[in-house]
């Protein structure tokens, strides 16, 4: 008896050669700059390539790139979160006062995720529960958390975490390589896995692509951004835990500016800032190129205003140089026509 | 397999060119941040150490953003270009702790000045002066220019401003043995609000006809109050002084309302603690009581907490007035 069930065919997403498309798509853009950006340091100064270098340079980013993670995902739904610095303030503030009360590490850990999981729940409730704008809302909760931060501290500052507790920002797993690190790649595994092999994450494209025919489509919009929303307050909580950890120490001032930081890796990283495209791969090589440019320049003690201007020419030139190259593939198209 | 190879020739080129090619002692400048023209004084003040300690290079760099965070990030990248060793303001006394320690550990010398660490972050410490020095210039700067002596008033910042009060404490009590003559009449709080002071200087005039002296322990104080001398024609019957901002302050010194006043110099400041850290990188060990030279400035010994003060506030009058004006 023959098998006359066939298995369905699969369709690829694009009908280009898969080696082609892989390295005209963005991440392959980034993937050559980031190549590049590697060699050009290891020509400019003698002390880029040292183990120690190059591990030093991850703590640059792996912080920013935790939260970027989960707003890749949040940004791809249409949404965004400009509260996420100020969730990182308000985490350790009540992770360095439960310190005051004498919590241990575990305890500590708990309190910092459990605080940026809150933050995220209450932004999440005021964007879909009271159908909210989630950029002004979150504008509104970046004073409103950080504020309690200053409240609570003034100008004083917490100290005096336990070893065991600064070794999250501290610490290595393996010879160079950092617990930051190794965290940073299972959560980029796992956010990949989620966006791109879920029907989780087929939903936040869908939504991000046209909320309302997806939420007639039978996608339960709201609770699906409210997720979103848990995550990131999550991801900031635990980049609380390891900024902490590292600086050893809590003011209100922690991690000011980190969101716009963020949001330059996730938009580095090829997620369109209108929501409906991006990959986790892109995000992660973005955090990779943003580490390689500042640790870079740093080496050569290009003065910070420099290192600015730098990165913001580089976001330009990635985010011009596809459309340009569309430009010119449509004008050599209609001349040939 | 093209690219790998390329790469691979690349980072053998880059591993050749690793081989160390300075010899010379690299010092780096840590700032809060850059763009500041306090700390670029600090600067000028590092390379003259430099020029005259002649094997000396000093690297002047700091964030964009005045962040602890962002400071960490010089620090690395100083660790990893292997410096001999690190001055540093610091934007934060206990974030920067865990990177300094870190570089300590590398055997790179760490000095803190202006704003300092933590104890366990650094080898020494160099504030721009001490209460005792500050006390003693204020009340100094008032009476260089009465010499029959007479009633003078202190405009301070809030009453319960820490670092002010503690210079009036050790104005007061250096005022009986070493300024006989000067009598305080009065301490007023303009709580550093340009309207407040204002009123309190208009107040301390009106209250007192026989002064002869305003000392403004802060540099909206010294404003206001020059400001009131200024528009009240007193200029040369009371004499404005205390602590100001060379740039702010420049016209009253230019209209005869003030002789002198004083604040730290940043240009020393940066020289010292150049030349603190060089003799750290020289084999000194900083211990309490251990006494530091520190070239033109002059030597400093350290205290219990191996911080140590650098001199008297600087003065600033007619003759340098207009040159400082220009830097901060």
């Amino acid at each position: 008896m023959t098998d006359t069930t066939a298995t369905p065919r699969r369709l690829p997403n694009r009908l280009d050669n898969p080696f082609k498309s892989t390295v005209l798509s963005w991440e392959g853009l980034l993937v050559l700059v980031a190549v590049a950006i590697f060699i050009l340091n290891s020509f400019a100064s003698p002390y880029f390539l040292n183990e120690w270098s190059l591990s030093d340079m991850t703590f640059n980013f792996t912080e920013k790139a935790l939260i970027a993670l989960a707003m890749a995902l949040l940004i791809i739904s249409g949404e965004i979160d400009l509260s996420v610095a100020a969730i990182i303030a308000l985490a350790s503030t009540l992770m360095g006062w439960a310190l005051q009360f004498g919590a241990d590490t575990p305890v500590l850990v708990a309190i910092g995720v459990g605080t940026g999981i809150a933050c995220g729940a209450f932004n999440g409730f005021l964007v879909t529960g009271l159908k909210l704008p989630s950029i002004v809302v979150t504008i509104g909760t970046m004073s409103l958390f950080r504020g309690i931060s200053f409240i609570i501290l003034g100008d004083q500052s917490f100290k005096g975490y336990p070893p065991s507790f600064s070794w999250f920002g501290q610490g290595y797993v393996w010879w160079v390589i950092s617990f930051e690190l190794v965290l940073f790649l299972v959560c980029a595994a796992v956010y990949f896995v989620l966006l791109q092999r879920t029907n989780f994450g087929r939903r936040v494209y869908a939504i991000g692509n046209n909320d309302v025919a997806a939420e007639f489509s039978g996608v339960r919009v709201a609770r699906t951004k409210f997720v979103l929303f848990c995550l990131t307050g999550l991801m900031s909580g635990m980049a609380a835990v390891l900024l902490t950890a590292r600086l050893g120490s809590t003011r209100p001032s922690i991690a000011e500016g980190w969101e716009l930081e963020a949001i330059t890796m996730v938009v580095l990283g090829g997620v369109s800032i209108l929501g409906g495209a991006g990959t986790i791969v892109g995000v992660v090589l973005a955090a990779l190129i943003m580490g390689l440019v500042t640790f870079g320049l740093g080496l050569l003690n290009v003065p910070g205003i420099v290192m600015s201007i730098f990165i913001g020419a580089l976001l330009i030139l990635v985010i011009a140089l596809p459309i340009l190259w569309r430009m010119w593939r449509q004008r050599t198209a209609v001349r040939s026509a | 397999m093209k690219l790998f190879k390329v790469l691979a020739a690349t980072t053998a080129v880059a591993v050749l060119l690793a081989a160390p090619a300075y010899a010379q002692t690299r010092i780096a400048l840590v700032v809060k941040s850059l763009g500041n023209g306090f700390f670029d004084a600090a600067n000028k003040g590092a390379q003259e150490a430099a020029a005259e300690l002649g094997d000396v290079e000093v690297i002047y760099t700091g964030p964009t953003a005045a962040t602890a965070e962002a400071q960490i990030e010089v620090v690395n990248s100083l660790i990893a270009q292997q410096v001999d060793a690190i001055a540093i303001s610091a934007n934060d006394p206990d974030a920067l702790v865990p990177a300094l320690q870190r570089a300590m550990q590398r055997g790179i010398k760490v000095v803190s000045f202006d704003s300092g660490v933590a104890e366990e972050g650094r080898q020494i410490h160099l504030n721009p002066s001490d209460t005792a020095l500050i006390g003693e210039t204020i009340i100094k700067l008032a009476a260089d220019y009465l010499p029959e002596g007479g009633d003078v008033a202190i405009l301070s910042a809030a009453s319960t401003a820490t670092n002010q009060n503690a210079w009036i404490d050790a104005a007061k009590a250096a005022l009986p043995e070493k300024f006989p003559n000067i009598n305080l009449v009065a301490t007023v709080y303009g709580d550093d609000d340009s309207v407040k002071s204002t009123d309190e200087a208009k107040g301390l005039i009106a209250a007192y006809p026989d002064l002869k002296a305003i000392i403004a322990p802060t540099t909206v104080g010294v404003v206001a109050a020059a400001q009131v001398v200024t528009d009240q024609n007193l200029i040369g019957k009371i004499n404005v002084t205390g602590l100001a901002l060379p740039s702010e302050f420049k016209q009253f010194i230019d209209n005869g309302a003030s002789q002198a006043v004083a604040l730290w110099n940043p240009i020393d400041l940066g020289y010292s603690a150049v030349m603190l850290a060089d003799q750290l990188i020289d084999g000194k060990e900083a211990a309490p009581g251990e006494t530091f030279s520190i070239g033109r400035v002059g030597e400093v010994t350290l205290d219990d907490t191996n911080a140590a003060a650098m001199a008297v506030p600087f003065q600033f009058d007619k003759t340098n007035i207009e040159e400082f004006a220009a830097i901060y």
